[in-house]
């Protein structure tokens, strides 16, 4: 069972790393979007300041969706998925070693990645180890949650658009909390409230999701 | 494989796919050895039943059994004895063919695939080969290796032979026969013609259902739906 799922999370990542730019997308999608803030609102230092930690957030919350069709939806094509179901790792365990490869590929680039965007967006210095600790603990919950409504669609077509809709409602209390945390820590009224939370949130969804994901691919198999 | 007298059964099975009944009443036994044939015209039903003896599906009334015991008391047991092929081939562009069988071989639970396993479908050239090269034959046949990678008592197979060549499938019927010989066991369901000895053959055609009999006749057909946990 050990040996199935880190073959999975190998294999996925392997394949990530031969995918070419297509694994690089969630990062530069990040980049550019928050990138593109500055020059729609203005050189602003001060307005840059206070929205920082929002942008930085809501763009990472973004750039995870828009990777979250791939979680399932080639092994599902190509018969792959049949093949790791017949296997002795449970479905719920196929989820989250997918969902482990899905946030080594996706979540912890954008963790690298948030420091140099927030000093582009001169983010105040106080927030930085805080925003790094809101990513950390944040973005395994929207790859959990998000695989949800990844299994959800799995096999419709242009089930991308559909995944928005059902997975960024979920994503609200993570950028609330997230963003409250990082703004609690600038603004010097506390942050731990906040994390707590959010902590609470990745160890609720990585008890949750696994069941409702893997009962969406059971039906998917079918 | 476990040896022993292990026998592999459905009973009665019936299925219902989006409202459609497609087939009833369909039973066989198998013991080591043994191989069924599935035949019948489209849509008579020969992938649902292999899906449905592979775990995948639910019947709508029957059951399948090992040595008698219903499969869904110990679905890992089931899933651990039997390979499920069916007609996609789950080659990724990526990877290369060794790197498939090893994936595969991991994903039941094995270390490392079996040894010699490139040769009887004639991959030993290929083994370094990235899956968006091989043709579609070639990935027929790296697909079907999956069936010597991991010992499994129980082979579905649905349409194998297809995209073979003439000498391809030669070397599967070879494949097949070493594998009842070890006492294994082989569904298969196709159009083409695989030479298994002794082989049962269940035609689906028979099993269909009559359209004006349609209203409520596969629950009367197989008594008691199962409509069951899975």
């Amino acid at each position: 069972m050990v040996t199935a799922f880190f073959s999975l999370v190998g294999r996925d990542l392997r394949l990530a790393a031969r995918g070419g730019i297509g694994s690089l997308v969630v990062v530069v999608f990040f980049f550019i979007a928050v990138a593109l803030f500055p020059l729609g609102i203005g050189p602003e230092s001060a307005l840059l300041e206070r929205v920082a930690p929002g942008v930085l957030w809501v763009c990472a919350l973004l750039a995870t969706m828009l990777s979250l069709g791939r979680m399932f939806e080639e092994d599902y094509e190509d018969g792959s998925l049949e093949v790791i179901a017949l296997g002795p790792l449970p479905l719920e365990l196929v989820v989250l070693a997918k969902v482990l490869a899905h946030w080594l590929t996706t979540g912890l680039p954008l963790i690298i990645a948030a420091p140099v965007l927030a000093v582009l967006l001169n983010m105040s210095s106080k927030g930085f180890a805080v925003l790094m600790i809101s990513l950390l603990l944040g973005t395994p919950i929207l790859s959990l949650v998000g695989s949800v409504g990844a299994a959800l669609t799995v096999g419709l077509r242009r089930g991308g658009v559909l995944i928005s809709l059902l997975v960024l409602p979920l994503y609200v209390p993570v950028l609330i909390f997230a963003v409250g945390a990082v703004e609690g820590a600038i603004f010097g009224f506390g942050e731990r409230a906040h994390l707590l939370i959010l902590a609470g949130g990745f160890f609720a969804s990585l008890a949750l999701t696994p069941w409702a994901s893997a009962a969406a691919l059971k039906m998917a198999l079918e | 494989m476990n040896g022993g007298a292990t026998s592999f059964e459905a009973r009665e099975l019936a299925c219902i796919r989006g409202e459609r009944p497609v087939f009833r009443a369909v039973s066989f036994a198998l013991t080591p050895g043994g191989a069924l044939t599935l035949r019948g015209p489209n849509g008579s039903g020969k992938s649902s039943l292999l899906r449905i003896l592979a775990g995948f599906l639910k019947p709508a009334g029957g059951m399948v059994a090992w040595n008698g015991e219903d499969m869904r008391e110990a679905p890992e047991a089931h899933r651990a004895r039997c390979h499920y092929v069916g007609h996609l081939e789950a080659v990724k562009p990526t990877l290369t063919v060794a790197e498939h069988l090893a994936f595969w071989a991991a994903a039941k639970g094995f270390a490392k695939p079996a040894d010699n396993i490139l040769s009887p479908l004639d991959l030993e050239d290929l083994a370094d080969v990235p899956g968006r090269f091989l043709s579609a034959g070639q990935k027929r046949r790296l697909t079907l290796t999956r069936l010597l990678a991991t010992p499994a008592e129980l082979w579905l197979l649905d349409e194998p032979s297809i995209t073979l060549d003439d000498r391809s499938a030669a070397r599967l019927e070879k494949v097949l026969a070493d594998h009842r010989t070890g006492g294994g066991m082989a569904i298969i369901a196709t159009h083409a013609e695989i030479a298994l000895p002794n082989a049962q053959t269940i035609d689906m055609a028979g099993h269909g259902i009559a359209a004006d009999a349609l209203a409520g006749a596969a629950a009367q057909a197989t008594g008691e739906p199962d409509y069951g946990e899975w």
